[in-house]
C-alpha cells in the first residue's frame, strides 16, 4: 500500500507539492483525510467557483467553435434533406443513432454513483458523485439532440410524443422509439430533479458566502429557504433517498429501452435477447471511464487533490474494471447467441463485421473494450494518473465504436444481396454533429462547474465526520484491549 | 375525449393481423408475379414513376443509393446455366426479381412506427400518411425487403426534379412528397379508390379487370396480377389457390412436399411472419424441367 502511494506520488510533481502532510498520506490508504477542517471544505469548493482563469474562456471558446461545426451541419442538412448526411436507403440511420446511443450510455454513471451507491452506503462516492450527475444530465441533452438532428422532419417532432390534441390522435404506443422518448424525457427531468434536491444544502452555502449579484440572487431563489434545521434535514433526506430509489428503474429501463429499438426490431444483428444487458452494461462502463476522465480533468483544475483522492480514484477503477469484464461477457454471450443460432442472416452480419469492411472499427472495439481495461487490473495502474487518463479515453472510444459497430453493419448487409451496401461512409456532415456533440457537452459542463459546487460539500463533511467516528472507535477498541 | 380515444378505440388500428379471426371483407388487395413471364424490361419501373410522381433524382444520387423506384427490378445471376466453361455474368443466366412493397399482412415497418404513420387499412394494404411522418425512418430500418425509399432531398422545389411545364406531366390524383417523409409503393391506391368510387355508383362491389395497378398495366407479358383476394371469380384468387398458396399461412404446400410438389407460388421471407400479399411464381429453371 504504502509503495503504491509512493509511486503514485512521483508521477505528477504537483501531487508532493499538494497541501496533505506527507505524514499524514502515506498512514494508510484512506479516501478522505479525517483532520479535514470544515470552514475549509467550504473555502476550496467556493473558490472553484470563482471567476475563472483565462485557460477557461479558451477552451470555452473552442468548444464553442466545434458547437457551431454542428450548427453549420444541422443547419445545412435542414435546409437541403439528410441527403446531405450521405446516408441512403439501406443505411437508414448511421452515426446519429450510434452517437445517440453513446451519449445515452454515458448518462448512466451519474445514477450509479449516486443512486445505487447511496443506498449501498458507498461512502467513497461523495467527493465524485455531484460532477457525475451533471455529466448524466449533461450527456442526456447531448443525446437528445441527436434525435431531433436525426428525423427527417425536425419541425414534426411532437408527433411522436403523446399530447391530447383536438383530434384525437396518438402516437403509436407499439413503437420502441416512442418507448424510447417517453423514457428519456422522464430520466431526464427526474436526474435534473435528483441533481438539483441533492444541491440545495450546498446552494446555502453558496448563498451565504456571497454578499451581492445575480448569483446571490440565484442561490437564494435555488436554495429554498434552507437553512439547515434537523427538520429540514430530515426531509432532505428522505426525498433524497426516494428520487434515488425511483432512478435506479428508470436509468435501467432507459437503456433496455434503447436496447429494445434495435433488438424489438427483426434485423439480422439485432434481434438479439441479450441486448438490453449488452446495453446497460456498455452503459455503466462508458459512464465510468467518463467519471475517470472528468475526475483527473477536475482534480487537477480545481486543485481538488485533498477530495479527489487516490484511493477514491482508486475505487473507481476497480469498479469500471469489474464492469469491463461483464461487458466483454455479455459480448461474448451476443456473439454465441449469434452463432449458434442457426440464423444464416444473422451469422452473415457477424461475419461481416469481424472480415468485412467494418473489420478495423470492430477489431478497434474489441481491442479498446475488452483488451486495454486489463491495464487496469494491474496495482501500480490504479492510482497512475496519465494512464488513466488516456486509458479512459481509449475506453470511451470503444464504446462509441461499439455503438456504431450495433448500428451500422446491419445496415450494410441485410436480409439478401439486392439490400446489401458495404460502401457507403459517413458524410462530413455527420462527422460533424457527432464532433460538435463534444463541444456542446463540454460547454454545459464547464458552464455547469462555475456556476455550481462541483464537489458536493455537505456530504465530504459528512464523509470525514463518518471517518472521524470511525477512528474513536477504533481507538476505544485498542484501549479496550490493552 | 382524448384519453377515451387512447383507451377504447386504439384497437380497431390494430386488429387486421391474418392471425385474427377477421377476415378481410369486401377486399383484400393481392398480387401475383410471374417470374417465368418477367424479361426484366423494367417497364414496371418506368410506369410507377409515371403514374406516382416518383422524382427522377439523376445518376449520382442514384448512385449514392437515393433511387426512389417504388417498383425495382432485381437482377441475379444463375451459376452454371450460360457458355460452357465460361463465366455467366454478364452475358448469361441473369434473373429478374420485381420488388415493391409487398404490403405485408403483420408488416414489421407498422408496429415501429413512432407516429403512426403508417397504417394497415381494411382493403389490406400498407397505407403511408405523408403529413404524419416525421422521417425517423424506423420503418425502413426494419423492413426486411427494404422497399421503403425516403425523400432525402426536397425533389420538388430545391432539386426542381420536375421544372417548369414538366410539372404539367405530374399525375394530380397522387400528391408530390416533400422532403423528410417516407414514401413506398401503394398498389396506386389512388386508382383502387376511383374504382371502388364508381362500384359503389353502380351499386356493385368492383370486379376484377375494373382497376389495374401500373406496373400491371404495361407488363407486356402479362406477369403481373392484381386483384380482390376475397373475390372468388378473380384471377389472383384463383392463382394463389392454384398455387395452394394461404394469405394466413407462413409456410406453404410447395415448401413441404418433398422432392417437388409441381407447385411454383411462393411468397418471400415467410418464416419472417411478416404475410405478404404478393406471391411470386418460381420461374420454370432449366434444372427443374
Amino acid at each position: 500500500m504504502e509503495k503504491d502511494t509512493n509511486e503514485s506520488a512521483a508521477w505528477t510533481k504537483r501531487e508532493n507539492e499538494s497541501p496533505i502532510p506527507k505524514h499524514e498520506r502515506r498512514a494508510s490508504e484512506k479516501d478522505i483525510r479525517e483532520s479535514i477542517a470544515w470552514a475549509k471544505i467550504n473555502q476550496d469548493v467556493l473558490k472553484s467557483m470563482e471567476t475563472p482563469r483565462k485557460l477557461y474562456w479558451v477552451i470555452l471558446f473552442f468548444a464553442f467553435a466545434a458547437f457551431s461545426v454542428g450548427v453549420g451541419c444541422e443547419v445545412y442538412q435542414y435546409q437541403n434533406g439528410m441527403g446531405v448526411s450521405n446516408k441512403n436507403n439501406p443505411h437508414a440511420w448511421g452515426l446519429y443513432i450510434s452517437t445517440f446511443i453513446f451519449w445515452i450510455g454515458m448518462s448512466h454513471s451519474g445514477t450509479l454513483l449516486s443512486a445505487i451507491l447511496h443506498l449501498m452506503h458507498a461512502d467513497w462516492r461523495k467527493p465524485i458523485f455531484r460532477f457525475a450527475e451533471a455529466l448524466t444530465t449533461f450527456s442526456l441533452m447531448t443525446a437528445g439532440l441527436f434525435v431531433m438532428v436525426h428525423l427527417g422532419r425536425l419541425w414534426q417532432f411532437y408527433y411522436s410524443v403523446p399530447y391530447p390534441d383536438e383530434r384525437g390522435l396518438w402516437p403509436n404506443f407499439q413503437s420502441p422509439l416512442l418507448w424510447d422518448a417517453m423514457a428519456i424525457f422522464t430520466y431526464l427531468s427526474s436526474s435534473i430533479l435528483f441533481l438539483y434536491i441533492g444541491m440545495i444544502p450546498d446552494l446555502a452555502i453558496c448563498r451565504d458566502h456571497l454578499h451581492e449579484g445575480w448569483r446571490k440572487n440565484l442561490y437564494t431563489w435555488l436554495s429554498l429557504g434552507w437553512e439547515g434545521t434537523d427538520r429540514q434535514w430530515r426531509n432532505f433526506r428522505v426525498t433524497y433517498l426516494t428520487i434515488a430509489c425511483f432512478l435506479i428503474p428508470l436509468a435501467v429501463s432507459v437503456h433496455s429501452i434503447v436496447a429494445a429499438d434495435f433488438a424489438m426490431s427483426q434485423q439480422p444483428g439485432w434481434h438479439v435477447t441479450s441486448f438490453p444487458a449488452y446495453f446497460v452494461a456498455g452503459a455503466l462502463y462508458s459512464g465510468c471511464s467518463a467519471i475517470i476522465t472528468l475526475f483527473i480533468i477536475l482534480r487537477y483544475v480545481f486543485k481538488f487533490e485533498e477530495y479527489m483522492t487516490l484511493p477514491i480514484l482508486k475505487k473507481t477503477v476497480r469498479l469500471t474494471f469489474a464492469i469491463a469484464m461483464i461487458w466483454t461477457y455479455l459480448n461474448a454471450v451476443e456473439f454465441a447467441s449469434v452463432w449458434y443460432s442457426h440464423d444464416q442472416a444473422s451469422k452473415d452480419v457477424l461475419i461481416q463485421k469481424v472480415i468485412g469492411p467494418f473489420a478495423p472499427f470492430w477489431w478497434g472495439m474489441i481491442f479498446c473494450g475488452s483488451v486495454v481495461p486489463l491495464t487496469l487490473a494491474f496495482k501500480r495502474f490504479q492510482t497512475n494518473i496519465p494512464v488513466l487518463f488516456v486509458v479512459s479515453l481509449l475506453l470511451n472510444l470503444g464504446m462509441w465504436l461499439e455503438r456504431w459497430m450495433i448500428v451500422a453493419p446491419t445496415f450494410s448487409h441485410g436480409y439478401y444481396p439486392w439490400t446489401w451496401d458495404h460502401d457507403q461512409w459517413p458524410g462530413f456532415v455527420q462527422w460533424g454533429m457527432v464532433f460538435a456533440s463534444f463541444g456542446w457537452f463540454t460547454m454545459l459542463f464547464m458552464g455547469f462547474c462555475k456556476v455550481f459546487p462541483s464537489v458536493s460539500m455537505y456530504e465530504v463533511k459528512e464523509m470525514v465526520y463518518h471517518r472521524k467516528l470511525h477512528l474513536k472507535k477504533s481507538e476505544t477498541a485498542e484501549q479496550g484491549a490493552h | 375525449m382524448s384519453v377515451s380515444n387512447l383507451l377504447e378505440n386504439w384497437a380497431q388500428f390494430r386488429h387486421f393481423h391474418p392471425i385474427d379471426d377477421k377476415p378481410h371483407d369486401p377486399y383484400k388487395w393481392a398480387m401475383s408475379i410471374d417470374l417465368d413471364a418477367c424479361t426484366g424490361c423494367n417497364a414496371c419501373s418506368v410506369a410507377c414513376y409515371a403514374e406516382n410522381n416518383l422524382p427522377v433524382v439523376g445518376k449520382e444520387k442514384y448512385q449514392h443509393g437515393h433511387g426512389m423506384h417504388w417498383m425495382r427490378i432485381e437482377r441475379y445471376w444463375d451459376e452454371g446455366l450460360g457458355v460452357a466453361g465460361g463465366s455467366d455474368f454478364p452475358d448469361h443466366g441473369a434473373q429478374f426479381l420485381p420488388m415493391m412493397c409487398q404490403q405485408c399482412e403483420a408488416a414489421p415497418c407498422e408496429t415501429v412506427c413512432p407516429a403512426a404513420a403508417t397504417n394497415h387499412t381494411a382493403d389490406g394494404l400498407n397505407s403511408q400518411i405523408y403529413n404524419r411522418c416525421v422521417g425517423s425512418r424506423y420503418c425502413s430500418a426494419n423492413c426486411p425487403f427494404k422497399v421503403r425509399y425516403f425523400n432525402w432531398y426536397d425533389y420538388p422545389t430545391t432539386d426542381n426534379v420536375w421544372p417548369a411545364e414538366m410539372n404539367q406531366q405530374l399525375n394530380p390524383d397522387v400528391t408530390v412528397r416533400s422532403k423528410g417523409v417516407m414514401e413506398k409503393c401503394t398498389f396506386c391506391v389512388q386508382r383502387l379508390h376511383a374504382a371502388k368510387g364508381t362500384a359503389k355508383n353502380e351499386g356493385r362491389l368492383v370486379h376484377d379487370g375494373d382497376v389495374q395497378t401500373a406496373c400491371q398495366q404495361v407488363c407486356p407479358t402479362g406477369a403481373i396480377t392484381f386483384g380482390n383476394l376475397v373475390d372468388h371469380e378473380s384471377k389472383v384468387h384463383k392463382q394463389w389457390q392454384s398455387q395452394q398458396v394461404e394469405l394466413d399461412k407462413d409456410a406453404q404446400v410447395k415448401d413441404q412436399k418433398e422432392g417437388g410438389s409441381g407447385l411454383r407460388g411462393y411468397r418471400i421471407f415467410e418464416e419472417l411472419r411478416p404475410y405478404p400479399s404478393v406471391m411470386y411464381l418460381e420461374r420454370v429453371r432449366e434444372s427443374a424441367i
